[in-house]
């Protein structure tokens, strides 16, 4: 059973399926947060339904990006014999 | 005394009869030990025991309550995955040096008293060198050295503090802190460096990857949790610590997105995850406190198990860079599945442990309007999902496939593995028990619609960012620049200096040994060797085996094989806990 399910993820042959399984996931969370109820609102965000996608998906592209310029341009990264 | 057993000498103690025993019966003795453990821990009863004099300071060798409670029975848990996780080794070393780690560690957060605090603090962060050093190789030894380097001089920074605040208050009582003062900015820099807070944090990230696969897991869990608690402990409330816990959040996210080994990858996100914990105990609520505290239990199983599945991977393949690994789910589909139960549990998806810890910190947050906090530990978890979640089993265990031999790992790995596994789906399914542990009553429902798809929402379309940028997220063959860099390009100038007159120290010291230590130690083991041969009889035949065995350790002594010195060392600290028992009783 358990390896099953890992070759679903893993074989190149279920891709399609794999991938409409996940963007139909996405569409259902998405709808999912338009009918919740929300009655502790805190901030304005609270109140934004779809907002956490928006935020997940700015933070993770953000994160990418961020963190490669440092990386690269501010000069974190370095060759792997550089303390040698 | 009849009625508290110590857990930290149970564990101590425990650890002296280890090499003297054969190996089916070890492994069932060290099963044994964290088992009576969990045991002394969960029916131990709150109140004060061991209160004594020591140089006319009162010592409070164990002060039991609630907070000290939760953090002694996640240790015991994890005490007992760590053991059987290091079930196969063959040599004894290791599992000496991690008994002695996790009874110091308990020490540490049974301790009523600075001083006892203070001398356990010690012993954890040589008991835990050697579980460095035990790897071997050029780089685990430079590693270990700087990480007891850095432990030491915090250990004197701490010392200095609890001096100096003992001495303005009178009192080395473990309490509370009230005013800050020169003593306390000192004793907080003591902590904050072993809750590797950015810039004391390279120590960890340097040093935890270049462990071995079953030591890494133990340092994963303690150390640093040990650190949490006894910022709980002492130094709820306090502003500094918000903006450092929420800082090194994101600090951990952003270097892990550079991080090419899997383990230093998996440890930076250790910072960021004890970010939580240190915001959440800045904050200093009761929801936050409760918080930082059901984070750092969930923490201690869902890192453990991160790790022994990264663990898992190096100990089959001998592989540990994410652009030499790849393909592995078709030959290890038990350990992807108990891995990415980890990497669910650390992400904070719905029915996982961190569902239901994690966002008690960022409500608490919340609830102290604290807006730029709550985005930015939110933004940190996207991040950890992208990494722990989706980058490091992508290139570990799918992606590119580079043909490995792997297996399963041996069954008592796949075991720990489980045990960890459950216990972050049962904390994630059933948080009440969990939840009745916390020092304040707990009142907080993670279970909401809104909450649920709030995080879907954020954890989903991180992997959508996941997907649609997965080749600028490719590792790359590179180390990253960390605070390390200052002692470690900083020590060159200095070792130009010392190397000289150190070599030649070292040289007449191995000469002497050589002419004068290592002929007598030979006779002895030669010694030993003729009373073995000359005595027949099976009860003098069992002297004389201890005799060579004996000889043979002396020798050992001299091989200048840093791994038997740190042995050594812990030998030492075994004897001075003994010591310190009968002093106590």
């Amino acid at each position: 059973m358990i390896k099953r399910v890992v070759d679903f993820f893993g074989e190149e042959r279920y891709a399609s399926q794999r991938r409409r399984l996940f963007y139909l996931a996405l569409v259902l969370i998405v709808i999912a947060d338009f009918l919740v109820p929300r009655e502790h609102t805190e901030y304005l965000w609270d109140r934004l339904p779809g907002w956490s996608a928006v935020y997940g998906f700015v933070s993770c592209v953000l994160l990418i990006f961020v963190s490669k310029f440092l990386g690269h341009q501010g000069g974190l990264m370095r060759r792997e014999d550089y303390y040698d | 005394m009849i009625d508290f057993a110590h857990p930290a000498l149970l564990f101590v103690l425990g650890a002296v009869p280890i090499p003297f025993l054969k190996v089916p019966i070890r492994r069932i003795y060290l099963v044994l030990v964290p088992l009576l453990g969990l045991l002394a821990v969960v029916t131990m009863q709150p109140g004060s025991y061991g209160a004594t004099q020591f140089l006319g300071q009162d010592i409070l060798i164990a002060r039991v309550d609630k907070l000290s409670i939760v953090f002694a029975t996640v240790f015991a848990i994890m005490a007992l995955i760590g053991t059987v996780y290091a079930l196969h080794l063959s040599h004894p070393g290791q599992h000496v040096a991690a008994f002695v780690y996790v009874g110091s560690s308990l020490g540490v957060v049974f301790a009523g008293d600075y001083l006892t605090l203070y001398l356990f603090w010690e012993i954890m962060a040589f008991a835990s060198a050697y579980l460095v050093f035990a790897q071997g190789g050029q780089r685990a030894i430079g590693a270990g050295f700087r990480y007891l380097m850095v432990h030491v001089t915090g250990g004197v920074v701490l010392l200095g503090g609890i001096i100096l605040h003992g001495h303005s208050t009178g009192s080395f009582l473990f309490v509370p802190i009230g005013e800050m003062g020169p003593g306390t900015y000192l004793i907080l820099a003591g902590f904050l460096l072993n809750a590797a807070v950015p810039p004391l944090n390279a120590w960890l990230t340097d040093a935890y990857p270049e462990a071995t696969v079953t030591g890494a897991v133990f340092m994963s869990a303690f150390t640093t949790k040990t650190a949490v608690y006894v910022l709980a402990r002492a130094f709820p409330g306090t502003e500094l610590l918000v903006w450092l816990g929420t800082a090194m959040a994101l600090y951990g996210v952003v270097y892990a997105v550079l991080e090419n080994d899997c383990r230093r990858l998996l440890a930076y996100h250790i910072v960021s995850q004890v970010g939580y914990m240190v915001a959440g105990i800045g904050i200093g609520t009761e929801m936050a406190v409760n918080g930082a505290t059901s984070h750092a239990f969930a923490h201690i199983l869902y890192k453990s198990l991160l790790f022994m599945g990264a663990g898992a991977v190096i100990y089959v393949t001998g592989r540990r860079k994410l652009t030499e690994l790849g393909g592995l789910y078709k030959s290890m589909p038990v350990t992807v599945a108990l891995y990415m139960i980890g990497a669910f549990a650390i992400s904070a998806f719905p029915f996982f442990s961190g569902f239901v810890t994690k966002s008690m910190v960022i409500a608490a947050a919340g609830e102290d309007h604290r807006a730029l906090v709550v985005l930015a530990l939110t933004m940190a978890s996207s991040g950890t999902f992208l990494h722990t979640g989706l980058k490091l089993p992508y290139y570990m265990f799918f992606g590119t496939d580079r043909k490995l031999q792997a297996r399963e790992p041996p069954a008592n790995m796949l075991v720990a593995m489980a045990m960890a596994a459950a216990l972050c789906i049962a904390i994630g399914v059933f948080p009440q028990p969990l939840y009745a542990l916390l020092p304040y009553p707990v009142d907080f429902e993670p279970y909401t619609g809104s909450h649920v798809t709030e995080s879907l929402g954020i954890l989903m379309f991180t992997a959508l960012g996941f997907i649609l940028f997965l080749r600028a997220l490719d590792p790359e063959n590179t180390i990253s620049l960390d605070t390390d860099w200052f002692y470690r390009k900083g020590a060159r100038a200095f070792m130009w200096f010392a190397e000289k007159p150190v070599a030649r120290y070292e040289q007449a010291v191995s000469n002497a040994s050589e002419t004068a230590a290592l002929p007598l130690l030979n006779r002895a083991a030669r010694a030993g060797l003729r009373i073995d041969v000359v005595a027949v009889d099976g009860a003098v035949n069992g002297v004389a085996h201890s005799i060579l065995r004996g000889g043979g350790a002396l020798r050992r002594l001299q091989t200048g094989v840093v791994t038997h010195y740190a042995l050594a060392m812990i030998v030492g600290v075994i004897a001075a806990t003994v010591i310190l028992a009968v002093a106590w009783r």
